[in-house]
């Protein structure tokens, strides 16, 4: 199926088209996203797309046009003015962050909400189609709409471009980044700024319920695989673009399937995949290394309960019953830890379930003890 | 009853519901765990809607709430890791169970009861078309009820825990200390918070509930410092946003929940300017008040600098102030009219003159 929806997306213009703007608004909200997450505001993008339904709601009913660019400047306009009250708030009040974000996002789109419905009273009957803001529908992109959305999109890939040092500043270290001189206030906002062009761009696609899953869904996959901010952005970028594509097509290839909730699982798909695997803070290799680790702990104590039981007797080489182990320490699994110290020819089977140092297993007791300069397990 | 009043009644309910667990929501600073629960409960209700193929089931308000705790405990699980911050976590959970909710929905019960609209819309005005009927008797509107047992909760936990929820939400460490288990609390809470919000979903759908949990307690909390104030202050808050956002929508014939969220919004933005204390005007005029105070001392100290001295007839006009308390001229004046009529100083012909009142607020500004 997947092959055969390749081969469409070259064949058909439609399809060509939706795709290339999912493309470019997950590519969008990903590298600009990125920086939303460092700063810990991720949920401002939840906030912004929620605030920004009543302006597209007035921006038709002021205008009776339901061109893109129109709808999407309202948009704008309503998720700016949304944002920068609850920046007053949190700035003048001592209500927090979380409030704030929670009043813009509900009041604003409830207010939408009213709007909407005054809309769809209107007698003319092109009312309709303001529904698909709501959880998007990618079906309905135009060339014109991608138009819109690349253009906009690269202004905001520009501005990260030619900002770049400044916005890496205000993710990391603003305080630093204002004692060198920078107006980090006005940085802020301009990235705040940048955030709402790539929010509104793909609510018609993704819709405002759902958008701002697109601007922490990426960033924090491509966190995942890198310490780097440049690489960071861009993976986010292509992963954005990814999620967009891959949740386009799944959703155009059968009937009956919103496109924003579509999207959003592609992402988060990337997500748990990144989590689980991505190198070094993947957890499934945290988890193994802390297997490796807590196996060596306990071989080790093995090793230092023979050694204990050797100082006892004359000969150090002596072999001493597996179960005098075994009675020593519980928890040590024994059999499997001696086997694992006879692999590294630490210990040695002199009998049945008799066990003794090596020259080197006694080396390596005094090591760990303290009572010789000290080599890893791995080297021995 | 009429329907207009059975509407309103539990427009109220479910509103002073969302207030009294909300005031302690944004006091926890985890008002945006109300957006997360809120929208991941329709999660649950749609996989126990395609178990028991009845939206009356309850169900589906037990797998509901418990899709909300469920929520909670990813985020913290996801948090925990350490590869992702709270708010990444939370901004990731919820869209994720949201997302298959919308699609389960869309894609199997398209025919059905459920359907997107109710979701984002709630269907308030449908709630009195569903009666509760107990051996032929009809008892009003099965919502109602509902809803009233989920106040009754609500207010039954905040009573009965108000010592337990104010000493963890204030200060967890002591809690912990004094043998309470936050964890337990905060458990037990989510749960509550999860029930409130699977009640108001049906009301008001998803988003809105975030309106009414955090908006009226945060309007509160502008207007006082003492917590049972603020539980009360909250809950009536609520309730009035209900009922006028209801005569709104009556009038203007638009979305129930969507008005109602817009009243707590307005009641939130007319805290936020007016508060007596806290709110923009009041901090304006504070701001206003002490420039002019600090400005009067300013002047008392400098005409007490030059009394008596050779320099005082040029040093002491009130043109003079502009340039060496470096004032522009109208609040000079200004400054000069309002000492006067408080009386810290005299007109002496041209020359401005300490009283001894104004004799005294210098040498007190300048001990200080």
């Amino acid at each position: 199926m997947i092959g055969e929806m390749i081969g469409e997306l070259f064949s058909d213009y439609t399809l060509r088209t939706v795709t290339l703007g999912s493309a470019t608004l997950g590519a969008v909200s990903g590298a600009v996203g990125t920086f939303a997450v460092l700063r810990r505001q991720s949920l401002l993008g939840d906030a912004i797309s929620h605030s920004a339904l009543p302006g597209i709601a007035l921006a038709f009913l002021l205008t009776g046009s339901k061109a893109t660019l129109t709808l999407v400047l309202g948009a704008a306009i309503s998720g700016w003015l949304g944002t920068l009250f609850a920046l007053a708030v949190v700035r003048r009040t001592r209500v927090s962050e979380d409030s704030a974000l929670g009043i813009v996002l509900s009041v604003f789109f409830g207010f939408g909400l009213v709007l909407l419905t005054l809309v769809q009273r209107l007698p003319t009957a092109s009312q309709a189609g303001l529904e698909k803001f709501l959880f998007g529908q990618a079906a309905t992109l135009v060339t014109r709409d991608v138009v819109v959305i690349a253009a906009l999109g690269a202004v905001a890939v520009l501005a990260i471009v030619v900002f770049w040092k400044e916005f890496k500043l205000v993710s990391f270290d603003p305080e630093f980044g204002g004692s060198l001189g920078f107006p980090m206030a006005r940085i802020e906002m301009l990235l705040t700024a940048f955030l709402v062009i790539a929010i509104v761009i793909g609510l018609q696609a993704v819709g405002v319920v759902l958008m701002s899953a697109m601007v922490v869904a990426p960033a924090a996959a491509a966190r995942q695989w890198t310490d780097n901010l440049r690489n960071v952005v861009v993976l986010a970028a292509v992963m954005g673009g990814l999620a967009g594509v891959t949740g386009t097509l799944i959703s155009a290839s059968t009937t009956k399937l919103p496109t924003g909730p579509t999207i959003v699982l592609s992402a988060t798909a990337l997500v748990v995949l990144s989590l689980a695997f991505a190198p070094n803070r993947g957890l499934l290799w945290a988890a193994l290394r802390r297997r490796r680790n807590r196996r060596r702990i306990r071989a080790e104590a093995v090793l230092l309960d023979l050694y204990a039981l050797s100082r006892q007797h004359t000969d150090p080489l002596y072999a001493h019953p597996e179960g005098s182990l075994e009675a020593m320490g519980q928890d040590r699994d024994v059999p499997w830890s001696l086997e694992v110290l006879a692999d590294l020819g630490l210990v040695a089977q002199r009998g049945p379930a008799e066990w003794a140092l090596t020259p080197d297993g006694t080396l390596h007791a005094e090591e760990l003890l303290g009572l010789r300069a000290s080599r890893s397990l791995a080297e021995a | 009853m009429s329907l207009d009043l059975e509407i309103q009644l539990i427009a109220v309910l479910v509103a002073a519901s969302c207030a009294l667990c909300g005031s302690f929501l944004i006091l926890r600073r985890m008002a945006l765990m109300s957006d997360a629960i809120s929208h991941a409960i329709l999660l649950g209700i749609v996989l126990a809607f395609f178990v028991t193929h009845d939206t009356a089931s309850p169900w589906l308000l037990i797998a509901a709430a418990a899709t909300g705790v469920l929520t909670v405990v990813l985020v913290e699980a996801l948090h925990r890791t350490g590869r992702v911050k709270e708010d990444a976590a939370i901004g990731l959970v919820f869209p994720a169970l949201f997302s298959i909710a919308v699609v389960l929905i869309t894609r199997y019960a398209g025919s059905v009861h459920l359907d997107t609209d109710a979701v984002l819309l709630g269907e308030l005005a449908f709630a009195p078309f569903r009666r509760l009927e107990l051996w032929g008797m009809d008892l009003g509107p099965k919502t109602m009820w509902v809803m009233g047992a989920v106040l009754l909760l609500n207010v039954s936990f905040v009573t009965v825990f108000f010592k337990e929820l104010k000493l963890a939400t204030f200060d967890a460490g002591l809690a912990a200390a004094l043998g309470f288990s936050p964890a337990l609390l905060h458990y037990a809470f989510m749960a509550l918070v999860s029930v409130t919000a699977v009640g108001a979903f049906d009301a008001v759908g998803s988003i809105l509930v975030v309106a009414l949990m955090v908006a009226p307690p945060a309007a509160a909390y502008l207007l006082t410092d003492r917590l049972p104030v603020l539980v009360v202050l909250a809950t009536a808050l609520g309730a009035l946003s209900a009922i006028l956002g209801y005569q709104l929508a009556k009038s203007t014939d638009t979305s129930i929940a969507g008005s109602m969220a817009s009243c707590a919004g307005l009641i939130f933005l007319l805290a936020f300017l007016l508060a007596p204390d806290r709110g923009i005007v009041a901090q304006a005029r504070r701001r206003r008040r002490q420039k002019m105070e600090f400005s009067q001392a300013m002047l008392a100290i400098h005409l007490l600098q030059h009394e008596g001295t050779p320099e005082m007839t040029r040093e002491c006009r009130p043109e003079h102030l502009t340039e060496h308390l470096r004032w522009l001229p109208q609040w000079a004046s200004r400054v000069a009219r309002q000492a006067e009529r408080e009386g810290l100083i005299t007109r002496v012909g041209e020359l401005l003159e300490l009283t001894s009142d104004g004799r005294d607020l210098a040498r007190r500004a300048m001990v200080q």
